[in-house]
């Protein structure tokens, strides 16, 4: 069970084709998620998360989007070669997805309770009614929603943001999926809400067994709950790490960076670290480390040669995209070829 | 098994501040306008006239009294309030059932181009491309011409008579009503809503009619009140151009129009069912301002 891969991310590349040419939003990545797991996609906002969950999910929007190469196997199910037909089937019953807003991500015009019989509805034809609203009113008491046969008759309005975003992540567990794909569900909620949703998540996580892509930009987010994390940057994955590692010893500069970036309680500091710059615009990079241009460390090499991959201390679950990987680690490539 | 998360936190669930709906803000502020009640009452009042015609019209609409000459165009005095026509009909009464062929074309031929409008428009701003360059092209073309002058050409094509000015009301309307709610559908389709119920494989035509109509049809009520003012007002030029209501018909730009030969000698053949066309327009005027202000959220401060 533990090590049983759900979802693999191959190569994925899906790219905007704008009045600007075209531009690659995410730019073949790799990962994949076990079953069961939470993983966590962090980086800055621009920077491809919620289009790799979209794309996942199928629902890039297109035109301009589209995913140009690589597969999304669920299960050996390569996703991106399903008719929209057969993603609908996928859509809510596989794969779930809660939304940042929870303000806005129910229709105001309907009940809580019509819309998550609604849901349940889509994928079990000829289910009672009744049926369907005694599986929404157990799934509302099991994601802490007090009340929860009142609040079948309330109309979203009536409910505050806390309470809204758990009734969507009930919404998107009504059908058992195997993955929840949760695109920033704290950050617009208060920081006392924010630890009750990640606290729910996380029992949700362990009760159901359904694993967990957790995007975020918040590491206060992923040190709480997730058991790896995938840092991006541009489109790209700059490093990828288990929760300790990538605390404890982050070798990628932008990791190193979004840590600092961090206000520690523990130490009174004047001013707050932070990266300089914004993230650059997705295609606007095309040679050398994207990131060289807001590095400390950059040298000459990082701004005409692209850097791959590296295993950190020849681990196989700590990778960095950075040369200053070179001397310890040896690039995942090198090893492909040494292990053939 | 399941946490029972329910029963401790029962005591948790006190008095919650009560949220107003969006209707019942609309509500309040509709109500606040003075202009928009005044509307609403004359509104009321000519759909009560309509109702209840029958009984509110002491004769018919087509009792002639040709042999007393004393009784052909006599002033309006009180037994006639509104005084005779040429043929000697009461013209309160024929007033009296004006209103019903009046409303009616109104609410008919706007319920039709809204139906119609509607879909095409819907169709157009959430399938966007191909769809929406024929469809909007076709409304384009409908614009480019004067409305009435479209009217008047499909009324020739059809055939003069009430209904076919109905149809050709509807027909030049539909572009108005295609235009309002494609450029609604093009926010709505971006709502996070939209997105989720897509994420939980919902079908197109399902989130089409279900989710997304709905939440774009609060213009269309607006335009809808406003459209009723202008079919009255079409329905009423149609018929005085003699490509509407045939002869007996009560309507009221046909009554003006028989009524044109005696503007001096009986003003008062025309100056009732003139009133009675300007009162129901600034009614529909009056209350779809007031709609337009309660329902639309860039009018709120």
């Amino acid at each position: 069970m533990e090590n049983k891969v759900l979802l693999q991310v191959k190569d994925l590349e899906t790219t905007f084709f704008t009045d600007d040419g075209r531009v690659p939003a995410v730019d073949h990545i790799d990962f994949h998620i076990n079953e069961g797991e939470i993983l966590a996609i962090v980086g800055e906002s621009g920077c491809g998360k919620s289009v790799t969950s979209l794309s996942i999910m199928g629902l890039v929007p297109s035109p301009p989007g589209k995913i140009t190469s690589g597969q999304i196997l669920l299960n050996e199910l390569d996703l991106t070669k399903q008719s929209e037909k057969e993603m609908r089937k996928i859509r809510g019953k596989e794969v779930a997805m809660i939304f940042q807003e929870p303000m806005t991500s129910l229709n105001p015009l309907y009940t809580i309770g019509n819309q998550l019989t609604e849901a349940i509805l889509i994928h079990n034809k000829g289910m009672k009614k009744k049926d369907a609203a005694n599986r929404a009113i157990e799934m509302m008491k099991l994601v802490g929603l007090p009340r929860a046969e009142e609040l079948m008759k309330d109309y979203p309005h009536q409910l505050s943001g806390g309470m809204r975003q758990r009734v969507m992540i009930a919404m998107a567990l009504l059908c058992n999926p195997k993955l929840l794909i949760a695109d920033e569900p704290t950050t617009a909620l208060d920081v006392t809400i924010q630890a009750q949703i990640l606290k729910l998540m996380k029992e949700l996580n362990k009760q159901f067994k359904t694993a967990v892509l957790l995007i975020t930009h918040d590491l206060g987010v992923v040190a709480e709950t997730c058991e790896r994390v995938i840092v991006m940057y541009a489109g790209q994955i700059v490093e990828e790490a288990p929760i300790s590692e990538i605390f404890k010893n982050p070798q990628h500069p932008y990791t190193k960076g979004l840590i600092q970036s961090v206000p520690d309680m523990r130490y009174k500091k004047e001013t707050l670290y932070s990266i300089k710059g914004n993230v650059p615009k997705p295609g606007s990079i095309q040679t050398g480390c994207r990131f060289a241009p807001r590095c400390d460390f950059a040298a000459e090499r990082c701004f005409t040669e692209n850097p791959p991959l590296y295993e950190v201390n020849s681990s196989l679950v700590h990778k960095s995209r950075c040369f200053l990987q070179e001397t310890e680690g040896i690039s995942i490539a090198e090893r492909a070829v040494e292990s053939r | 098994m399941m946490p029972e998360l329910v029963s401790n936190s029962v005591d948790l669930s006190t008095k919650e501040e009560k949220v107003v709906g969006p209707w019942k803000e609309a509500w309040r502020s509709f109500r606040k306008s003075k202009a928009a009640l005044v509307g609403t009452a004359i509104v009321v009042f000519f759909i009560l006239l309509a109702v209840f015609g029958p009984l509110i019209a002491p004769e018919g609409i087509n009792e002639q009294k040709l042999q007393d000459s004393s009784l052909r165009l006599a002033p309006p005095s009180s037994e006639y309030w509104f005084g005779t026509d040429d043929f000697g009909r009461d013209i309160f009464s024929r007033v009296v059932y004006g209103a019903r062929i009046s409303l009616a074309v109104g609410f008919l031929s706007v319920i039709l181009s809204a139906v119609v409008g509607s879909f095409l428009g819907i169709i157009s701003g959430y399938y966007g491309r191909w769809i929406d360059t024929i469809i909007s092209r076709i409304f384009d073309i409908m614009l480019a011409f004067p409305s009435i002058l479209l009217a008047i050409a499909i009324v020739s094509i059809l055939g003069p008579s009430l209904q076919n000015a109905l149809i050709a009301i509807a027909i030049i309307n539909i572009p108005n009503f295609g235009r309002l709610i494609r450029s609604k559908v093009l926010s709505v389709k971006e709502e996070e809503y939209i997105v989720a119920a897509k994420a939980i494989g919902m079908k197109d035509s399902r989130i089409l009619w279900r989710h997304i109509l709905p939440n774009s049809l609060s213009p269309v009520i607006v335009q809808g009140t406003l459209a009723i003012a202008t079919a009255i007002i079409e329905a009423a030029a149609l018929s005085f151009l003699g490509l509407g209501a045939e002869a007996p018909q009560p309507e009221w730009g046909k009554m003006l129009s028989d009524a044109r030969v005696h503007l001096m000698t009986a003003p008062w053949t025309m100056i009732f069912p003139g009133l009675a066309i300007m009162l129901t327009v600034l009614g529909f005027n009056l209350m779809g301002d007031g709609l337009r202000d309660a329902l639309d959220p860039k009018m709120k401060n």
